[in-house]
């Protein structure tokens, strides 16, 4: 911890970044916090209950956060596999930021709780993971922690849903997704829901109604995660920011899983690796095709 | 209500299930290829709107769910075999994408029998009208789409 406010530190009086975001204490556990005096830098934390994605500041859609000059942000692995998302696919340059990495054994399930990770606290998609100590950060600190403990509980529940019938399943979804108020927090705080004008808030013609009712409910969230594929980063941002609690990750994982299957491609933080939506192989499947 | 409206909504609601079905094909091969079904007076079942566009590529798998939505019992989707596009890749740039939506439809529960994918070129007209009484046949054997029929109307009354 130290390490980090001494470097965060260094980089603002050397002036290489204005600002570092990073985690500090807030009145309802740990909150992002935007460090740009030695002051500030010096309330910088980390420990498994910083889940926050802070690569989501870096979006090209959040002109406010560009307007406070260059950046230093706090990432854990799945952060910067958004970072390296946005250079990916051409929204921001490798030298437009600082990645400041930290090495991560896993984060809670609930923040707000203090405990250690164990296989009942971690969040569900921890387990598994592996870019645990991410490669295209500036700086890399801390030691490594234990790998996070047992298995995704993600995983368990997907095989659940397989194991269902369509119709079952179609209960399912459409059950959850009735609870959709159509807050879009679930884009807002996506560090890879990065278009300036979302296909959800056009109008003319309307693609997706935009009012809450099952129709436009279904259309939204099925058209986000198709555009999330092979982009999603499985931070779980979403479905943390989600206010009725939809389990959006179980559907982002499945589309990664389809697409690891698929077209053998697994988001990493390597920003050379061609993405699968935008490209193409000439031997790739067509089975269900006449 | 006037007799013969009367006799209308007797006959329709007496009559076998027919399914509306909508079409979203490429301009290149298999719109060419359903102009020459028509034109060599190929038979096939009338259940299907054509939508032509100018690839598979152009085709957002939004416009597959705004069918569904506007009351299609299914959806066919069809455009240059591979290595045909006239834009070179269009073709295998959908293929992807539809490889995913397939597998999301099926996961949130929607039967991807309700969807047919195929490739008809420009000289194919008689596997369009096979594609198309294919398509019929079988979304006859699974009836209307009454899961998102009843989301539609859901809607209506929630609205």
């Amino acid at each position: 911890m130290q390490e980090l406010r001494e470097l965060a530190k260094k980089l603002l009086a050397e002036g290489a970044v204005k600002v570092v975001v990073g985690y500090a204490e807030g009145r309802q556990g740990v909150r992002p916090i935007f460090a740009a005096t030695p002051e500030d830098a010096d309330k910088l934390i980390f420990d498994p209950r910083c889940v926050q994605n802070l690569a989501t500041y870096l979006s090209p859609r959040r002109a406010h956060v560009a307007a406070l000059g260059k950046l230093a942000v706090v990432v854990k692995g799945c952060d910067a596999m958004a970072a390296a998302g946005m250079i990916r696919e051409a929204q921001r340059k490798r030298d437009d930021f600082v990645l400041i990495g930290v090495r991560c054994g896993g984060v809670l399930a609930d923040p707000r709780a203090s405990a250690a990770v164990t296989e009942a606290t971690v969040a569900a998609r921890c387990p598994g993971c592996e870019v645990r100590e991410p490669k295209i950060v500036d700086h890399l600190l801390g030691p490594l922690p234990p790998a996070p403990p047992g298995a995704s509980a993600l995983d368990a529940r997907i095989a659940e849903l397989d194991a269902m019938t369509p119709e079952e399943r179609f209960a399912f979804w459409t059950s959850e997704l009735a609870k959709c108020v159509r807050c879009n927090a679930c884009r807002e705080i996506c560090p890879m829901c990065f278009c300036v004008r979302c296909v959800c808030d056009k109008s003319q013609p309307q693609w997706i109604e935009s009012s809450p009712h099952a129709r436009g409910n279904l259309a939204w969230h099925m058209t986000r995660a198709l555009h999330q594929a092979g982009r999603c980063v499985g931070c779980g941002e979403c479905e943390r920011a989600c206010p009725v609690g939809i389990p959006l990750s179980l559907l982002n994982r499945k589309v990664a899983r389809v697409v690891a299957e698929r077209f053998d491609y697994v988001v990493s933080d390597d920003p050379e690796k061609p993405a699968p939506i935008g490209t193409y192989r000439l031997e790739d499947d067509q089975e269900f095709i006449r | 209500m006037s007799e013969a409206t009367a006799k209308t909504t007797e006959a329709k609601a007496g009559a076998a299930f027919e399914p509306r079905i909508a079409a979203f094909v490429c301009n290149w091969c298999t719109y060419t290829g359903a102009d020459l079904a028509g034109t060599s007076r190929i038979q096939m079942a009338p259940n299907v709107r054509v939508v032509r566009l100018p690839c598979t590529g152009r085709i957002d798998p939004m416009f597959i769910i705004k069918a569904f939505e506007r009351g299609a019992d299914g959806v066919i989707v069809s455009g240059c075999h591979p290595g045909d596009c006239h834009y070179s890749a269009g073709n295998y740039h959908a293929r992807r994408r539809f490889a995913i939506f397939r597998e999301i439809m099926s996961f949130i529960g929607i039967d991807p029998n309700r969807i047919t994918f195929s490739w008809v070129s420009a000289s194919e007209g008689r596997k369009w009208g096979d594609v198309v009484d294919e398509t019929v046949s079988r979304i006859r054997g699974l009836g209307p789409f009454a899961g998102y029929k009843n989301l539609v109307e859901k809607t209506h009354a929630g609205a």
